[in-house]
């Protein structure tokens, strides 16, 4: 990991949440940060070539918009990477990852409604051949400020 | 759940918005264009979406493994049901738990019921915290499992509404 300069570390610890609604808004965080808007945008654009930020946008809660799920399922290793192939298909599912235990695929499922929600988790048992936990959130435990970096 | 009550505009807007809006001067300005409404109209309809909180954050959307956060650990924790908004709380609080989630047991395959998301540098670094945890919160009586990511093999693109609003698939929700 490359090393960040003071004002990258600040953009990526103190802008994750509080994006300001004003016509200007990066001129804002500039102002905040003591530099030029065009040194933020730049910065910004520069994170976002390299990876570091995926974009400056919103993060919604679960199931406010449409329904999701959390779902999980239990795959012999050599079938792991075709089972996965046919579960990133579904355009409903987002986040899909390999995980360290017996139920090693861990995917993400958003739909419009609960009704297609189920029929996707259908889907995807049918067509992998393996039960699927279907894992909804029911309550969440914590305030969200965002990830606090830690520069070492 | 509240499910949003929106109109085509705000559906058009929610989908930008969690794409991510533009790294130029005026961005709302910029979106407005693309919608063909004036940019108050767009900063008023977030700030909408936003007092009924169905956004968690909006700013700049961080990649940890990029950061060297290379370890990122489900632990998943098995708790009595009555002690599970108060344990839940006390896991919650920490910087460095992202997500802290409650979800259904699935018995006798599943018996976790609450999920809780860290990110290290390492592995021991995972491992550390989670100690850290059951010490803070005294939950040295309770089974939990940590659950590392291995291969990711999809970040994103899951689409919502995606008949009706194709242009704009792609809702990033923790799910």
């Amino acid at each position: 990991m490359r090393q960040f300069s003071q004002l990258e570390q600040r953009l990526l610890n103190e802008f994750q949440q509080g994006m300001p609604l004003t016509p200007a808004p990066y001129a804002d965080i500039a102002r905040q940060l003591g530099v030029y808007e065009t040194t933020v945008l730049e910065t910004l654009k520069r994170l976002q070539t390299e990876g570091v930020i995926s974009r400056v946008g919103a993060v919604f809660r679960p199931n406010r918009i449409g329904a999701s799920t959390l779902a999980a399922m239990a795959v012999p290793a050599a079938e792991l990477e075709d089972v996965a192939d046919i579960v990133n298909q579904f355009s409903e599912v987002n986040h899909n990852y390999e995980r360290e235990h017996r139920f090693n695929l861990w995917f993400v499922v958003v739909a419009e409604d609960e009704e297609r929600l189920q029929t996707v988790l259908a889907e995807i048992e049918q067509r992998c051949g393996y039960p699927v936990l279907d894992l909804p959130l029911l309550n969440e435990h914590f305030i969200d400020l965002g990830f606090d970096l830690k520069w070492t | 759940m509240d499910m949003i009550k929106d109109s085509a505009f705000e559906k058009a807007l929610i989908g930008i918005i969690s794409e991510g809006i533009p790294l130029v001067s005026r961005p709302y300005a910029t979106i407005a264009a693309q919608l063909g409404c004036s940019e108050a109209m767009v900063i008023e309809g977030i700030e909408r979406i936003m007092a009924r909180g169905d956004i968690k954050r909006f700013g700049v959307v961080v990649r940890h493994r990029k950061l060297g956060y290379r370890a990122n650990g489900m632990v998943v924790w098995d708790i009595p049901d009555a002690r599970v908004t108060e344990l839940g709380h006390c896991i919650g609080q920490y910087s460095f738990v992202t997500l802290c989630y409650q979800r259904p047991r699935r018995l006798p395959e599943w018996r976790y019921n609450l999920f809780s998301m860290i990110h290290g540098h390492d592995r021991d670094a995972v491992v550390e915290q989670v100690g850290f945890i059951v010490e803070q919160c005294g939950l040295h009586d309770i089974e939990h499992e940590i659950l590392f990511s291995k291969r990711c093999f999809k970040q994103r693109g899951a689409s919502y509404a995606q008949k009706s609003q194709p242009e704009h698939a792609g809702i990033a929700v923790n799910g």
